[in-house]
């Protein structure tokens, strides 16, 4: 059926994409815009790995018909890096070693950037909440509590 | 299993009566997608044509009279969490909220698709139960309310028609003085599909229950409100007789399934141990 | 060799890992990121019959068939086998169903949607065979679907004389323990992308654990010589073991499809699929009879340990040969027999997961230690200290325990870390009150590293280090990152042999066609044993410089730089390798299972904290303390996040993770229905180390990897039987299961209450 065209700003360039109405806007940023760094972990709304910020709110990508998503901001993994610089959630990732085989970590990032844009100090028990929606399997999540806790310290 | 991607349709409604027309005309509503998309994505939806609605204004927001607050049907998670006159007349339904899915579930889904994707074990079924809360249903023919109770039928079976959208849902603001308790039992602390909430609210006159409202989910093929358990509490003090008499009822009332999630003796035994713990926070 | 008097520089510090940047801006590629022109998307018809014989296949209406390449068990141009240990399972069916996700046919197609709706207009008939589903059901052999007996693989160890200690024992004290299926749940699926070219062959590239066993499964396939099939690793998000075997079979599917249509193919897996076809742990059984003096020692253990395999052999013997060492766990005892299967049912294939058949056993051993303290009247720690092994002792296998070992000491270090002593007491006055019971459990255990026995001497493997013309120095070695740190703990020790800079070691991700075999990364093999050959090499190397007289004893790491370019300038390629060779004193028999049977062990204990909700069943971990003796640590950071993700895992393991099975399938293979720990589901994970170098590993290392897979089931029941009193043997342990033992326990003391009256 026909396809519709899609126009929105990702990562702060403005973007025009033909495709069915109903893909799932993990895939029109992966196969259409090529931003693989948004990964797919369930297509099921479950893991988080496909997370993105959607007018500055976390969502599942994999959830997200692209059409519902026309004309809004969208911000990937890939438009984290401000000026060529990694975020500083990036790089206390890299410190605490919250990255292990790094499939979750753009999600996670994502969530850890909404957690403290909401709420720039939190509690170890407002961490856990803020990523309770983006599975890790290889951390066991204590480096990544920590990589948050040390971006929410040096910012005081 | 995929659906095939290029057989479904999707345009987004501006206004409300846009989306009533085209209702009227067939499609279906989505809202924030978190229950649709699931289906979709595994290959199970079983309409082609849907129209968002996630942009029309008179379903996103919440209104406030003397008597009651109205939300929008498509009013997110997100925005009842943080809605200060509900967190403080209606804290149930903030921390119902709170616990349905996860951040990102909670930007997206909304109150009127919890109601109307009418799964058993959705969490803000018992609480808009205990809250007496009533529904409006809009389409081109009208507005109509009903009463949250009267409006599930059966296992996915409810009181709307094809061309009818949930417009808000009320909760009348009368809620002082009285004692509430919810707690969700599911297989993890977030992320969790319910294997049984509940919820309840009580008021006492001296030692006496004056007034009960239970309701539980994922025990029965609708969200169940428990009359037959009320009204053995009605007007009745607490005492050990009493919650044990209670929590045979509830134990009775309640027609869990076991399914992948959880056994039907689980259900139905914790639903009877939360009651209990209900009625020992009033005595 | 390390010495202790060389002063470390980067092993045993917290350098970054090597891929971290990659990882957090998004740019590692995983298979699935990778794309190539015309390229086609793959996927599997699958059976979705336990057992049954395929009658005829037809291709349904309103499909345009003409556009997709189609490959059946009749295209296969070679042998239709992939290729392990036993030759037995097929890349598709031919003929002949043995589980409900068996692979039957392929279909790609240029249009991803259009190949997934095409796979739902694929019928076959079948006709249905009798099929079996557990443990009991294929020992009776009433059916029989595999062999002779349904068995894939016996071993009997024995030591001393079990049957002469039975009458001379004050107690004997019998248990069983089982435990079920677990699912890897890497969060990257299964993938792989094939390409073919009539001149050089077939080119996979993948997510994957060992590129040379799935080389080795597709030249058979296409009777292809191994310089034409190429592998390449993709960067792997997860692995766990689930990608050690399987890999061989998508990509062997991904390769004919790319083969027939002359065209890439990618296959990628969704979840469903992953989690229903792909491997999973060995659910188990084991039967323990042991014989203990009245002051508390072990006099005969008596240990009988079965697996199921699922359908085909795949990796079953050596999963069932590390369960079958690691089954009278860290204790001393002159009598000990372990008997033990793996057998056949009708389920897809279990296969490698972290652990490797030692969480099984170790589980039933350290519930039963508790028994049988329990019914001497001794506590849990008093009887496993007057049992422990210790150095100049002998395992089951009759290995020496040569290197120190002080286990009561770890044992009491653990249980100090976790305040043990003040809470068994706290929490025994608090539970007399309130529906909130508070326990406090603990287990003891070892992991040995590398190949079992004689493993690691057939395997003969061999790294290379290359410097380049820069003054970098590469390491080449099949051992693949999939987030454990392999490139960065091997640049490590590379940099520090050689004495230049972390930053000037380059890990080179495995390609077939590049790097030397030095056999699969499993088995916690990669620090210990290929460590120590990138050591070994990397002296190598650094002695060619020294006798170049192109470096001075002292040198910096720029000098050493300089030197390398100088090298190769002058004097021309500079490269060494190092291959496996045995540390002296290792025997091991294969025929009767005695002898060394790893290299090294690493040494545990972990402590749990729970609470019991006894309204709901549930159980809360509120602490947990994981102390280990890994040989040298070679990256704290790294080693902390392995123990920790570990424990995460078993903590799922013993409380969250059920595969319910229905006909042999996977019936919740969704990651909202089989349930897995999310950030509000641990405790603080406190993880501590003691270092005892170990001379043969690198740098002093041993392996770490699966140690923090064994311990934390039996250590959680234990602390669930100190809160209720109740003794749970059966992982995964349920909120279902304790609220109906909880109920069992209520009646049975109404019961006793009115038989007194
Ligand atoms: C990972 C995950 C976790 C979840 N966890 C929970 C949980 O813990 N508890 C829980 O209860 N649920 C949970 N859900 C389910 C889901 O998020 C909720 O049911 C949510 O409220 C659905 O709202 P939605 O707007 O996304 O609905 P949609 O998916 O948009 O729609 C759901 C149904 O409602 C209909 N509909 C929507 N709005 C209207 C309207 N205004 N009028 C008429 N029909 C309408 C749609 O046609 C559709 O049939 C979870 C889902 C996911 C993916
Ligand atoms: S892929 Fe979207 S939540 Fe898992
Ligand atoms: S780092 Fe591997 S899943 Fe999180």
């Amino acid at each position: 059926m026909a396809e519709c065209s899609v126009s929105f700003t990702v990562n702060g360039r403005i973007q025009s994409v033909t495709v069915p109405p109903m893909k799932r806007l993990l895939d029109v940023l992966r196969e259409d815009l090529n931003l693989t760094g948004t990964k797919e972990g369930c297509g099921e709304g479950e893991c988080g790995a496909c997370a993105v910020l959607l007018n500055d709110e976390l969502v599942n990508s994999c959830l997200v018909p692209v059409r519902d998503a026309s004309g809004a901001r969208i911000c990937t993994i890939e438009g984290v890096p401000a000026a060529g610089q990694l975020h500083r959630l990036q790089q206390a990732f890299i410190e605490a070693g919250a990255a292990q085989c790094g499939i979750c970590t753009p999600g996670m990032i994502m969530a850890g950037l909404q957690l403290l844009s909401r709420c720039p100090h939190p509690t170890l028990e407002e961490i856990r909440e803020g990523l309770s929606g983006n599975l890790c399997r290889c951390t066991g999540y204590m480096r990544i509590f920590e990589a948050i806790q040390n971006v929410a310290q040096s910012s005081e | 299993m995929r659906s095939f991607v290029p057989d479904y349709e999707l345009v987004v409604a501006a206004r409300l009566n846009d989306a009533l027309d085209m209702l009227a005309e067939g499609w279906r509503p989505i809202a924030g997608g978190t229950d649709l998309m699931v289906l979709f994505n595994a290959g199970k939806l079983p309409y082609r044509k849907l129209v968002s609605i996630r942009r029309v204004k008179e379903l996103s927001s919440i209104e406030e009279s003397e008597t009651e607050i109205s939300i929008g049907a498509a009013v997110t998670y997100t925005h009842i969490r943080q809605h200060p006159v509900l967190r403080q007349e209606f804290p149930l339904l903030c921390s119902a909220a709170s616990w349905t899915g996860s951040i990102a579930n909670q930007n997206r889904g909304t109150l009127g698709g919890n109601i109307i994707n009418a799964s058993p074990a959705a969490d803000s079924s018992p609480v808009l139960l205990v809250y007496d809360a009533e529904l409006e249903l809009i389409s081109l023919r009208g507005t109509r309310r009903i009463p949250y109770c009267d409006f599930h039928l059966g296992y996915k079976k409810m009181q709307i028609r094809d061309d009818e959208l949930l417009r808000s849902i009320h909760l009348p603001r009368k809620t002082e003085n009285r004692r509430s308790y919810i707690r969700k039992v599911g297989p993890r602390q977030a992320q969790a599909i319910s294997k049984v909430c509940f919820a309840a609210t009580a008021r006492l006159r001296g030692s006496a229950i004056d007034e009960v409202r239970i309701a539980a989910g994922s025990v029965a093929p609708v969200p169940l409100r428990c009359h037959a358990t009320e009204s053995v509490l009605r007007g009745q003090s607490i005492s050990p007789d009493l919650i044990e008499t209670a929590a045979n009822a509830i134990a009775a009332e309640v027609q869990p399934i076991t399914d992948i999630r959880s056994t039907r003796d689980y259900r139905r035994a914790v639903t009877a141990n939360l009651l209990k713990q209900f009625l020992q926070t009033l005595a | 060799m390390y010495s202790k008097s060389m002063e470390p520089r980067i092993v045993g510090t917290a350098v970054p890992r090597k891929e971290a940047a990659a990882k957090v801006t998004g740019t590692a590629q995983y298979v699935d990121d990778v794309s190539l022109p015309g390229m086609l998307h793959g996927v599997t018809v699958r059976s979705g019959h336990p057992r049954a014989l395929i009658r005829h296949i037809h291709f349904g209406d309103g499909i345009p068939w003409h556009e997709f390449t189609i490959v059946t068990a009749r295209d296969i141009p070679g042998r239709n086998i992939v290729t392990l240990i036993f030759d037995d399972q097929p890349f598709l069916a031919d003929g002949e169903i043995n589980h409900p996700e068996e692979p039957v046919l392929l279909l790609a197609h240029e249009n991803k949607d259009m190949v997934r709706r095409a796979r739902q207009h694929v019928f076959i008939d079948y006709d249905p065979l009798p099929a079996i589903f557990d443990i009991d059901e294929a020992l009776q052999a009433k059916t029989i679907i595999w062999g002779e007996d349904n068995v894939f693989k016996r071993y009997c160890i024995e030591k001393g004389d079990v049957d002469a200690v039975w009458s001379q024992a004050d107690f004997i004290v019998e248990g069983e323990y089982s435990t079920e299926a677990q699912e890897q749940l890497y969060i990257e699926p299964q993938g792989m992308l094939a390409t073919w070219d009539p001149e050089t062959g077939i080119t996979v590239r993948g997510s994957m654990q060992c590129p040379f066993y799935v080389q080795k499964a597709l030249m058979p396939l296409f009777n292809l010589p191994a310089e034409k099939v190429r592998v390449i690793q993709q960067e792997t998000g997860g692995a766990f073991g689930g990608k050690e075997e399987y890999p061989s079979m998508i990509a062997g599917h991904a390769a004919l499809l790319a083969w027939k249509s002359g065209r890439p193919v990618k296959m990628i897996y969704d979840r469903e699929e992953d989690m229903a076809a792909t491997t999973k742990r060995h659910p188990s059984r084991t039967r323990h009879r042991t014989a203990v003096s009245r002051d508390g020692r072990l006099l005969a253990m008596d240990i009988e340990f079965i697996i199921d395999g699922g359908a085909y052999a795949t990796l079953s013997s050596v999963v069932l040969s590390r369960g079958t060492i690691h089954a009278a766990g860290p204790y001393r005892c002159d009598n000990i027999r372990v008997r033990s299967t793996a057998v056949a049912t009708n389920t897809p294939p279990h296969g490698a997961f972290r652990g490797f058949g030692a969480p099984q056993s170790l589980f039933a051993i350290e519930r039963h230690m508790n028994k049988v303290a329990r019914t001497l009247g001794l506590t849990p720690e008093e009887f496993r200290r007057r049992n422990f092994l210790r150095q100049g002792d002998s395992t089951a296998t009759g290995q020496l325990i040569k290197q120190p070992l002080d286990l009561a000491r770890l044992q009491q270090r653990a249980l100090q870390l976790a305040g043990y002593a003040d809470k068994l007491e706290r929490f025994s006055r608090l539970n007399r009150e309130g529906t909130r019971k508070k326990g406090i459990g603990f287990s003891t255990f070892m992991h040995g590293a590398g190949f079992t026995g004689s493993g690691e001497r057939h395997l003969q493997s061999v790294v290379h280090l290359e410097a380049r013309a820069d003054g970098t120095v590469c390491v080449l070695s099949s051992m693949t990152e999939m987030g454990q740190g392999t490139n960065t703990i091997l640049a490590q020790i590379a940099a520090e042999a050689l004495g230049t800079s972390y930053e000037q070691v380059q890990v080179l991700r495995p390609d077939t066609a590049q790097v030397p075999n030095s056999g699969p990364t499993v088995a916690s093999r990669t620090a210990m044993v290929i460590g120590r050959l990138v050591q070994s090499a990397a002296l190598s190397l650094k002695e060619k410089l020294l006798q170049a007289a192109l470096l001075q004893p002292g040198y910096t790491p720029e000098q050493f730089q300089s030197a390398c370019r100088e090298y190769i300038c002058s004097i021309g390629p500079l490269k060494t390798s190092a291959q496996y060779e045995e540390p002296p004193g290792v025997h091991w028999d294969d025929e009767k299972y005695r002898g060394e049977a790893y290299g090294a062990f690493s040494w545990a204990v972990h402590v749990a904290e729970v609470t019991v909700d006894t309204v709901t069943g549930e159980i809360q971990l509120d602490d947990f303390v994981a102390l280990q003796e890994v040989g040298r640590v070679l990256n704290p950071v790294l080693a902390r996040g392995q123990i920790e993700g570990g424990v995460a895992q078993a903590i799922g393991y013993a409380l969250y993770e059920k595969v319910v099975w229905r006909d042999g399938g996977m019936a919740n293979n969704q990651m909202t229905n089989y349930i897995m720990p999310t950030a509000m589901d641990l405790p603080p994970i406190r993880v501590y180390f003691e270092e005892i170098p170990y001379e043969h590993g690198a740098m002093g290392a041993k392996g770490i990897g699966e140690l923090p897979m064994d311990g934390p089931a039996p250590a959680i029941l234990n602390a669930v039987e100190n809160a209720l009193g109740i003794s749970f043997c059966h992982i995964p342990l349920l909120p279902e299961d304790v609220l109906s033992e909880l109920s069992v326990a209520r009646e049975a003391a109404l019961d006793l209450a009115g038989s007194v009256v």
